[in-house]
């Protein structure tokens, strides 16, 4: 396939296997009013592949909440914009690149990386951060997991932070947060999702319209090579079978350096003020983006292959078309100014042509060497691509009873060593090792880095005066597990949680960004679950006031007809009005209250009365259950959103007043993990140690439900004894539940009591011990 | 009084030290392109971090031959101030400004992490202010950070009293628990025999405001300044 010579005549057969059905390929041939030759079907099968066209996709994802009022630009650009005050703006976007991280790991993610990165800067912006969400197969044999397997799952981790690493590190962008997960159906297809954030002036935004006929159109960056071919259509849009390997060829190789002298040359020639347009040559490359500008800006594009730079002799009209190797733009400007961009590219040692000129006519017309290649109307080919309503159906309920959930242990149990077995399982473990393979800190904005906060905290400096105000924060979460059992309830919870760390930062959630990834969308279940995660999210933005700006769908995460879990990851952006005011997870002084702040019960002391089942059903789906226990079945907690909404409200209000001294949520693992991480923290941010002794409020459930049980909607606090007061009335006002539940002590006691027997009896420093250093056990076991 | 920060493509905490001198110090600062042979009439010059000329074949191997850095010797042998961060120490190295050699981490990996770092010598144009035996806390990023040298040359580097700052852990002991990166001898940062040349891998751009974790690198830009002044002083 990587090589297709212009003379091969176009078949059914050949559509075929460039993935076009034969409905897609009729629609092809009238569209063009005749045959189309190989260049032309190869640009049609990579426009109208499942990742470039949504084809399976936008029929749901017309359901999304995509407006609110900071809202500058939402989806269907490079990234998403929203306005951050001070005639600044945000753009930020999140991308798979699952199947390269699998093929070929360490490229898979330097160039996952650098494709958002270039997204971001594409619009004017600078990036300023970047989070990474990773999900893989379980690294460590037992439960039905081969050594073999876990050794496996290991390199690929190891390949993907590697390349994570080397890519944002040598660019020069820290990279901030994300989460590391670990689920069985991610043996075959890891995920690989990067998030990116940039800071611009409002009034400095591009967008990828190729307005002016006339206008020359200028490819600068990186040479033309054979990297990548189909890299979109057929690595990114089918699923996993045993030859995938070969697909080597198909995954593009990133190059940071030059992607950071892309970044500095597009910056400053966005200053000379003869941009008109920009789009970055991702997916699809050439094609994709001078299709999609074209078609934006309501004209054509005219361009001559034999001017585009390239690393190779004798490639074809088709490759060069379909390449998709890294680091290349294309830029639209003002006609007769060319040479004034030419020259800053120049400066920067970056090859810099006129490869065409925008035309009348919408028409993508390609030559080469003045001959021919391809000539396709831009607009249907981008906007009357193939869509979809896939067939439906909800999978047969599971067949469960309450012997397979969870049995709950004796009442006075001691779970002392469960609890440290919970917090040395790769989930809850700290990821220290793999976040100090990250530059954190470089831009010198990083407030809260990884594990310092419950979201990364970027203070932003303005541009011409370098003065700090605000800050943004950042948190992205997606729990697979969960929206395996209940893809609607766990999208909910997604978003929930991503907007739930952000306010437990001490900023106010403003938008959203989303990375959905699931199975094949030929699966009527697999889009069962997709339609439902929709709603879930949809409900979700819209309660919690998050619209989604962007993001990207990333289907056929398969392998040999196995799908992954459904794993809609959201991040969530936030704004914290006064940099200062960042709310770390660390405990700080002994003596300080802990409260316990939960959102869904407003009235003091008030308890969750359900069915003992239903709590054993619930703790099911929890990270103890499956830890301890290896039982993952069940329901993810019930989610209630408007005592999320009026949490966060509670969080933000007391950051803003600064009247809590430590902020952590209660998520994977329950309050015990909570506590033991602000003890944890409390050392790494260089405060003297500090113990925790805790006594968790008389519910009619049993301990490790109390302990571990992972109910949305709550968050520990440490609270000055000063400050107890207004604390405590600031969480009336916002209807929220505020509990003493103990007390920083001195020293490195950790105690928690559950209706009058201490259920956990440790030490900080034994704890710390199995949670800092196990993942590095793990991974440095090879 | 003005400060130089050189940019070569690739230098990515450039803008870093140029935040750090021209916000928190308050001094006058520009950037110095690495095409340029002129040096703006700079009193100090700064080598940033980051991956100068991609750090192909080796780290720093490149940027030496950089029409900047004709200058920066020249300015440098003639007594001028010169601080390498990080790649900026790398490129010193391998200019020949600085003696030894830069190899990977010893864990072969990435770092990026606040370290202790004691101030072994005061009387250089960069810890001048610092207190002898002082314990700094700043970040590292790097991934080839393990210096190296021959026994002369490190017997030499003792000698002159060159070493001026060591990996410690946080009460200032000299161990292999405080090296993060297998040094020899512990070595984060050196001078040249003359005393304005120096070079160290922690980042004292990124520890100059509390906000940020640690204020503890704020005392080599501040030495910098008092030697400036000095300086002029004398010349006065």
């Amino acid at each position: 396939m990587a090589t297709a010579p212009t003379e091969i005549k176009v078949t059914p057969e050949i559509a075929a296997e460039h993935g076009l059905t034969a409905q897609e390929f009729a629609r092809v041939k009238e569209i063009l009013g005749r045959e189309p030759n190989i260049t032309e079907l190869g640009i049609f099968s990579v426009m109208w592949s499942e990742h470039c066209s949504y084809k399976s996709s936008k029929v749901h994802l017309k359901r999304l909440p995509t407006r609110g009022k900071l809202v500058v630009q939402g989806p269907g650009e490079n990234a998403g914009v929203v306005d951050i005050g001070d005639g600044l703006v945000a753009a930020f976007k999140i991308e798979s690149h699952n199947h390269p991280s699998y093929v070929e790991p360490f490229q898979g993610a330097t160039t996952g990386v650098g494709g958002i990165l270039r997204d971001i800067f594409t619009m004017g912006a600078r990036p300023v951060a970047v989070l990474d969400s990773l999900r893989f197969g379980p690294i460590t044999a037992g439960n039905g997991v081969s050594e073999k397997e876990a050794a496996k799952n290991r390199r690929i981790l190891d390949g993907v932070i590697r390349g994570v690493a080397h890519y944002g590190n040598c660019f020069g962008v820290p990279t901030v947060g994300g989460e590391v997960a670990f689920e069985p159906c991610y043996s075959q297809n890891p995920l690989v999702n990067a998030l990116a954030l940039g800071i611009a002036k409002k009034d400095d935004i591009f967008l990828a319209k190729a307005k002016g006929i006339g206008n020359p159109v200028i490819y600068v960056g990186a040479k033309t090579g054979r990297d990548g071919i189909h890299g979109a259509s057929l690595l990114a849009s089918a699923e996993f079978t045993e030859e995938s390997q070969q697909k080597r060829p198909n995954v593009q190789v990133g190059d940071p350096f030059m992607e950071k002298l892309l970044l500095e040359a597009c910056l400053e020639a966005m200053q000379t003020g003869t941009v008109v347009a920009i789009q970055d040559m991702g997916a699809a490359g050439l094609t994709c983006s001078t299709t999609e500008m074209a078609s934006r800006g309501g004209t054509g594009i005219e361009i001559d292959l034999a001017k585009v730079p390239q690393r190779e002799s004798g490639m074809t009209p088709y490759e060069i078309m379909l390449s998709e190797s890294q680091e290349r733009m294309l830029l639209v400007v003002e006609d007769g100014r060319e040479q004034e961009v030419l020259d800053v590219f120049k400066k920067w040692g970056l090859d810099a042509v006129v490869v065409g000129e925008v035309t009348e006519g919408g028409l993508l017309r390609v030559r080469d060497r003045g001959k021919l290649a391809a000539e396709i109307p831009a607009h249907p080919l981008a906007e009357e691509g193939p869509v979809y309503q896939r067939p439906i159906a909800q999978p047969p309920a599971r067949k469960e009873t309450a012997a397979d959930w969870f049995q709950f242990s004796a009442e006075r149990t001691n779970l002392t060593d469960n609890f440290a077995k919970l917090l040395g399982s790769p989930a809850i473990a700290s990821k220290r090792w793999i976040t100090e393979q990250y530059d954190t800190s470089v831009r010198t904005n990083t407030l809260a880095g990884p594990g310092a906060s419950d979201a990364a905290v970027i203070r932003i400096k303005d541009p011409e005066t370098g003065k700090v105000k605000r800050a943004l924060a950042l948190a992205t979460d997606g729990n697979g597990r969960w929206c395996e059992l209940n893809p609607r309830v766990g999208a909910m919870h997604a978003v929930a949680e991503a907007a739930r760390n952000v306010a437990t930062s001490g900023a106010r959630p403003m938008a959203a960004t989303n990375c959905l990834n699931f199975g094949s969308p030929e699966k009527p279940a697999v889009m069962w679950q997709f339609s439902e995660a929709i709603d879930g999210l949809t409900i979700a933005c819209n309660e919690l006031g998050t619209p989604i700006t962007g993001g990207n769908v990333s289907f056929y995460n398969e392998t040999l007809g196995k799908s992954i879990y459904p794993t809609p990851v959201i991040g969530v952006l936030g704004i914290l009005e006064d940099a200062s005011r960042v709310l770390k997870i660390g405990f700080r002084e002994e003596g300080d209250v802990i409260v316990l702040l939960d959102g869904s019960t407003p009235l003091a002391g008030a308890q969750h009365a359900a069915p003992l089942q239903e709590r054993q059903r619930e703790f099911s789906s929890s990270e103890y259950s499956k830890t301890i226990r290896g039982i993952v079945t069940g329901e993810p907690p019930a989610i209630d959103l408007g005592a999320e909404k009026r949490l966060q409200e509670c969080l933000v209000s007391l950051a803003a007043a600064g009247s809590v001294r430590s902020a952590h949520d209660v998520s994977d693992g329950g309050i015990a993990v909570t506590l033991a991480e602000s003890c944890f923290a409390a050392a790494s941010q260089g405060a003297t140690q500090v113990g925790a002794n805790a006594s968790l409020p008389p519910e009619a459930s049993p301990a490790e439900y109390a302990l571990f049980g992972e109910r949305g909607a709550r968050a520990i606090v440490s609270v000055a004894p000063s400050s107890l007061g207004a604390v405590l009335e600031t969480a009336r006002q916002c209807g929220v539940a505020a509990q003493e539940i103990g007390q920083v002590i001195r020293g490195d006691g950790f105690r928690i009591e559950y209706k009058g027997s201490a259920v956990v009896d440790s030490s900080v420093a034994n704890l710390f011990e199995t949670w800092a250093h196990s993942l590095e056990r793990t991974l440095k076991a090879g | 009084m003005k400060f130089g920060v050189v940019v070569f493509p690739g230098s990515n905490c450039d803008h870093d030290a140029f935040y750090a001198i021209s916000n928190i110090l308050k001094k006058p600062v520009e950037f110095i392109w690495h095409q340029s042979q002129d040096l703006a009439n700079c009193d100090a010059i700064i080598l940033p971090g980051g991956f100068a000329y991609g750090d192909y074949l080796r780290t720093g191997a490149i940027a030496r031959f950089s029409p900047v850095m004709k200058s920066v010797s020249k300015f440098a042998k003639s007594g001028g101030m010169v601080l390498g961060v990080c790649n900026g120490f790398q490129i010193l190295l391998e200019a020949g400004l600085l003696p030894g050699a830069m190899t990977r981490n010893s864990g072969l990996r990435f770092i990026c992490r606040h370290v202790h770092v004691r101030v072994e010598q005061t009387d250089t144009a960069f810890t001048n202010a610092a207190a002898k035996g002082q314990v700094l806390r700043i970040p590292i990023a790097h991934s080839d950070g393990n210096y190296t040298c021959d026994e002369a040359a490190l017997g030499e580097l003792e000698t002159n009293r060159q070493v001026i700052f060591r990996y410690t852990t946080s009460d200032g002991t000299e161990d292999a628990a405080g090296n993060p990166n297998g040094s020899i001898a512990n070595i984060a940062g050196i001078c040249n025999r003359e005393r304005n040349v120096a070079g160290l891998m922690p980042h004292p751009e990124r520890a100059v405001e509390s906000a940020l974790d640690s204020a503890d690198g704020l005392v080599i830009f501040r030495s910098m300044v008092e030697a400036l002044v000095g300086a002029a002083k004398a010349t006065a």
